[in-house]
């Protein structure tokens, strides 16, 4: 199963299994990790699932598509970067085994 | 209380009780959690049931919030199909249905709301079903077919969300609202407005300002007659909804979204504080100290608006469950946040942050007709009170960033779209 390195804003990392066809908000909140609230369970409605995708991964997991929903969203969430995706807007597949995630401050 | 062996005892296995477990253990509660439950799965995700779940989109495993293994894995003794039946605050203890006790050193009280009932005759027919449980949601699920005419009573969130669903599902539904308006507790007249019209234009009929006189069904053999077992409950299966005035609107199956009334017999019993929910202060405590209580069940202060509500929604309960955690934990309370909702109808999604306490103006950006827009609710001196944003994320976000700021927006500002919303949210 694909594995997916969440880091939290303080600097504690989870590695964590993640089944391919959830997503790496289901991940994070399936393992209790701090910092990942998904309030709206995975609806694209609250941007409490925001994390920014590692440099290296970024051509893999993508940018949200201008216009979406999910850039209208980050547009106004809390320290938005470049590299910022709402988690349970990137699907796991196969190819994302190994992917990295950084959470941001204040969103714990 | 710092994290120590201390036992805690969370009645209510809902979204509130199922996120207090989980916050508790990150936030690094050594003691026991037993997390009691009446319903027979693990804590689970409500607003699905009126969507995705009863259209068939969803799978049990998608609606859980946490994986039934993440329970037993956390240490989380999650003890489902019982019911609390009392609470001795004295020998801190809560009384289980079944006899048994649960003793502990601190308790949450996440009880929930119930549907309120429709009082009139005829409530008990056969499918006149309403909607809080995935039980509730199969026996729904199981009455939609293609063809079968659904009749809803009451216009709100709920009544409204099964509408749009029955229509996917290829149902025929009407929708009854004793108020002149659709959403008329929760949304302003414009969007009460653009609801109607959206529902209208899918085949959806609207009774507006009609009150129920009675629900009818068929007739029940007599005991003994003629051989026909009568079925389970009083008289036999709903036919038809009596207006007062006089109109008989025929249908297969009713669903009775009337509202919700807080879970608080309980508290009640026990002699905690509760008016129309129980009384909780801003870390979620009752007037019990060692009791807390969270979610739909509470009556919670809201310092933003400097007043104490009733908030039936999730963001509301994963709040408080924070707020309950965090003080057992003796870690520092959770920033404030503002109260939101959503609701997904068609393809339009509406999302509400905060709430138009002493909102005395409105400003509306976009085009209702045009599918997009928001209408901001302004207190006199022009700061933002609530947004409610239908297809509008944006709008959305910046509305509930300048309410948490307590911005001043001047009304024209919001209306011009040439005007960006980062600089009015700034």
């Amino acid at each position: 199963m694909p594995k997916v390195t969440y880091i939290e804003y303080k600097g504690t990392e989870h590695t964590v299994d993640v089944p391919v066809g959830t997503s790496v908000m289901r991940g994070a909140v399936d393992n209790n990790i701090p910092g990942i609230d998904a309030d709206c369970g995975g609806e694209c409605a609250c941007a409490t699932c925001h994390v920014y995708v590692d440099k290296a991964w970024l051509d893999r997991t993508g940018l949200p598509l201008q216009g979406s929903q999910e850039a209208s969203m980050l547009s106004f969430a809390a320290v938005t970067q470049p590299d910022s995706r709402l988690s349970c807007q990137i699907g796991m597949t196969e190819e994302l085994d190994g992917l990295v995630v950084r959470m941001p401050e204040g969103q714990h | 209380m710092q994290p120590g062996p201390a036992r805690i005892v969370i009645v209510g296995a809902g979204h509130a009780g199922g996120a207090a477990a989980a916050n508790l253990r990150q936030y690094g509660w050594r003691g026991s959690i037993t997390l009691i439950g009446e319903e027979p799965l693990p804590p689970y995700q409500r607003p699905p049931l009126s969507k995705a779940w009863l259209k068939r989109e969803a799978d049990a495993d998608s609606l859980l919030l946490r994986p039934a293994a993440f329970y037993a894995a956390s240490d989380i003794f999650l003890r489902l199909e019982q019911r609390a039946a009392g609470i001795d605050r004295q020998a801190r203890t809560v009384l289980l249905a079944s006899g048994e006790t649960a003793e502990y050193d601190r308790l949450i009280l996440a009880l929930g709301a119930v549907a309120r009932p429709l009082d009139v005759a005829g409530a008990g027919l056969r499918n006149v079903l309403s909607l809080r449980s995935a039980a509730d949601a199969d026996r729904l699920q199981a009455a939609l077919h293609p063809g079968v005419r659904l009749a809803v009573i009451g216009g709100g969130y709920i009544g409204l969300e099964v509408a749009a669903s029955a229509r996917a599902l290829g149902a025929e539904a009407v929708v009854i609202e004793r108020e002149a308006r659709l959403l008329a507790r929760v949304a302003s007249p414009l969007l009460s407005d653009f609801f109607r019209r959206q529902h209208a234009a899918r085949g959806v009929g609207l009774e507006l300002g009609a009150a129920v006189e009675a629900l009818e069904g068929t007739e029940v053999e007599a005991p003994g007659g003629a051989g026909v077992e009568a079925p389970e409950g009083a008289g036999g299966a709903v036919t038809g909804v009596r207006l007062r005035d006089g109109r008989r609107i025929a249908c297969d199956v009713v669903l009775v979204g009337v509202g919700a009334l807080p879970n608080d017999a309980l508290a009640r019993a026990a002699g905690l504080a509760c008016d129309n929910g129980i009384m909780v202060d801003a870390a979620s405590r009752s007037s019990d100290p060692a009791i807390y209580a969270i979610g739909d069940c509470t009556r919670r202060p809201l310092p933003l608006y400097g007043c104490s509500v009733r908030l039936e929604s999730v963001p509301n309960a994963l709040e408080m469950a924070k707020q309950a955690a965090a003080d057992l934990c003796g870690r520092k309370p959770p920033p404030p946040e503002v109260p939101w909702f959503w609701s997904d109808q068609y393809e339009l999604r509406l999302q509400i942050a905060g709430l138009p306490i002493d909102a005395v103006q409105t400003a509306v950006r976009g085009d209702p007709d045009g599918g997009s827009f928001a209408v901001f609710h302004l207190a006199a001196d022009d700061t933002v009170q609530a947004v409610e944003a239908v297809n509008a994320p944006a709008e959305f976000m910046a509305g509930k960033l300048m309410i948490a700021r307590r911005r001043r927006v001047s009304p024209d500002a919001l209306r011009d779209k040439a005007r960006a919303l980062q600089q009015l949210a700034a």
